[in-house]
């Protein structure tokens, strides 16, 4: 019994003594299976923009443009001009958010003008999504920005002029992370 | 056996709420004594006849199980969206189980454009941004990476949300606060792909992206990657249903539901969150001021009696377990409380063992109901010492109408008649 325990003994040491130095410089545990992939490569998934312009493609494309757009891939869903029904209205609400009945929309409630883009390039059209050009994206962009009388009817936006427009409800917004979040009540 | 006193009529709090040592005692009490409220009248006097399926064998064994025919009402709530095939919802039934383990069957669902065909041997996670190796890993891989195992609950930031309304919805338990369950998932710990793909220092951010036709996205904090979040590949021991996220799915225990992006198929390690859709213009709480709280991410201490509540009616005066589930996105659960006059005098409940972190803790209370009007409420208190606020405390600062991340107290009258409705108290 006891030659039995002692030879365990020996044993454990003999592992910890050969693993330690080894696993000590890389992930202990995990097995690297990880496949690199090239910086373009990725860039071919990536679909993200930050609210700073960062990701935003080349293009361009005007309210003029977007408005026959939208009345080809988005009226069905959300109605001439943006009013909505039977989907979400994307237009109209600036004053509504004390209001019993808020009416939150792309104009009255986004903070980030670059939301608009990001949002429409990976999810709309709802049946066709990610089948617009940059620029059918831009120009959507564009116009929904203009209804709400943020932009100029003929402003163009592009990777450049995107990030700079300021939302109306961009102050309005009051980050509960990392202050509120990450506590209890008490 | 020999208590000097009797736990049945040890009454704890108003209404006839009995001490829970009526359940910790595992009924050893109950049988020595007091078998006055407890034991069953002999109503039935058919003589016990052999039944049929006792007579002849029964049917062969199966590939994969399913419930019994009988409890074929036992089924999510789905509601949609307008205009929209695989846009919407649907609740579990919480007032037709018991435990905390929710049926993978019956886990609640919020999809933003259906639920994907997903092939897993065509799908695979990008790990890239502000790293030193852009990665991508296939889910043979994945499977191949050392696992946890962790039971925690998974709530929507829209539960509840019907008791916002100026009006108490009349519907059962489930249809009001189904957006919640609770699973046993198994998964690879995120902080080791993070650590393996090498983040760069001074991004503290994560945009997590799904392979949905919506491509949901949302960020992430760095830090709570690196502190319990997983890659989900399991749940209750089998692989994820599809409407679960199919092959893979990032869970962030604790976070409110809709963080946890299913058919997970891209992180980028980025510098500021991405602002996207689904973190500004959804999942953020507008103030009665006008001003929207915004990354707003545990969903905090909560707890719901189960039963008795709408649809399930008593039937007759006499004692009752009343039963529910606490969890918070904080912790564990420390107690709960129960009340049956309206919240003028609490009881504390029993909590079924194991109370787990970030999980759904089952409690019970004995309740002797004397047949006449009631209110029955329930309040859970975390390890923090975050108290469950009532209904209203919670629309002070946030007004009568729709908003997500209410976790304030329900309330269920139980009428003279035995039947039960949705109350504002």
């Amino acid at each position: 019994m006891s030659t039995r325990n002692e030879c365990i003994g020996v044993f454990a040491v003999a592992v910890c003594a050969a693993a330690w130095p080894t696993l000590a410089g890389a992930q202990v545990g995990a097995p690297g299976l990880g496949q690199p992939v090239s910086v373009a490569d990725a860039a071919a998934w990536d679909l993200s923009i930050q609210p700073d312009g960062t990701g935003l493609p080349a293009g361009s494309g005007t309210a003029a443009t977007g408005a026959q757009l939208f009345a080809t891939h988005c009226i069905a869903c959300h109605g001439a001009g943006g009013v909505g029904q039977p989907n979400d209205k994307l237009v109209g609400g600036q004053g509504t958010l004390t209001q019993f009945q808020q009416v939150r929309t792309v104009g009255s409630y986004w903070p980030y003008a670059t939301t608009i883009f990001d949002y429409i390039r990976r999810a709309m059209p709802f049946q066709a999504p990610e089948s617009l050009t940059n620029d059918q994206v831009y120009a959507l962009t564009a116009y929904l920005l203009a209804e709400n009388g943020i932009i100029k009817a003929g402003d163009t936006m592009n990777a450049q002029t995107l990030p700079q427009v300021k939302m109306p409800n961009r102050d309005g917004f009051i980050m509960a992370y990392p202050k509120r979040a990450d506590r209890g009540r008490r | 056996m020999t208590k000097t006193t009797n736990p049945v009529h040890e009454v704890v709090a108003g209404n006839g709420l009995l001490h829970r040592r009526l359940f910790l005692t595992q009924g050893a009490a109950v049988v020595g004594g007091g078998l006055s409220l407890l034991a069953a009248q002999p109503v039935d006097a058919e003589p016990l006849a052999v039944p049929p399926w006792m007579k002849a064998p029964g049917t062969h064994m199966s590939a994969y199980g399913s419930p019994s025919k009988y409890e074929a009402a036992t089924q999510r709530f789905v509601g949609g969206t307008p205009n929209v095939v695989g846009s919407g919802v649907s609740f579990t039934p919480h007032h037709k189980l018991h435990g905390t383990i929710t049926p993978n069957s019956l886990h609640f669902e919020r999809h933003h454009s259906g639920v994907p065909d997903i092939d897993p041997a065509a799908h695979k996670l990008l790990i890239h941004g502000a790293v030193r190796r852009s990665l991508t890993f296939t889910v043979d891989s994945l499977l191949r990476y050392p696992t946890v195992t962790r039971i925690q609950f998974l709530e929507c930031a829209g539960n509840s949300g019907g008791n916002l309304s100026p009006m108490p919805p009349q519907a059962p338990c489930g249809m009001i606060h189904g957006l919640m369950s609770c699973s046993e998932w198994t998964g690879v710990p995120l902080a080791l792909l993070l650590e393996e793909a090498g983040v760069e220092k001074g991004n503290e951010w994560v945009l997590a992206e799904g392979a949905d036709a919506a491509a949901m996205s949302r960020s992430v904090p760095l830090k709570k990657l690196m502190d319990d979040a997983m890659i989900a590949l399991y749940q209750n021991g089998e692989r994820l249903r599809p409407e679960n996220g199919y092959p893979m799915r990032l869970f962030l225990p604790g976070y409110e539901g809709n963080m946890n992006v299913k058919w997970l198929r891209r992180l980028k390690v980025v510098n500021a969150p991405t602002m996207t859709r689904d973190e500004t213009s959804h999942y953020t709480d507008v103030l009665l001021n006008g001003k929207a709280l915004i990354l707003t991410y545990p969903m905090e201490v909560k707890s719901v009696i189960t039963s008795p509540s709408t649809g399930l009616a008593l039937k007759g005066a006499g004692v009752y377990e009343v039963t529910g589930l606490a969890w918070s996105g904080l912790g564990k659960i420390r107690r709960v409380e129960v009340s049956a006059d309206g919240g003028k005098t609490w009881g504390q409940a029993a909590l079924n063992e194991p109370v787990l972190s970030k999980s759904f803790t089952r409690f019970r209370m004995a309740w002797h109901w004397s047949g006449g009007p009631a209110t029955l409420m329930s309040r859970a208190i975390d390890e923090t010492g975050a108290v469950q606020p009532t209904r209203a405390s919670f629309i002070v600062e946030r007004g009568e109408r729709q908003n997500y991340h209410n976790n304030s107290i329900q309330a269920w009258a139980v009428a003279a008649s035995g039947e039960v409705s949705n109350v504002y108290a």
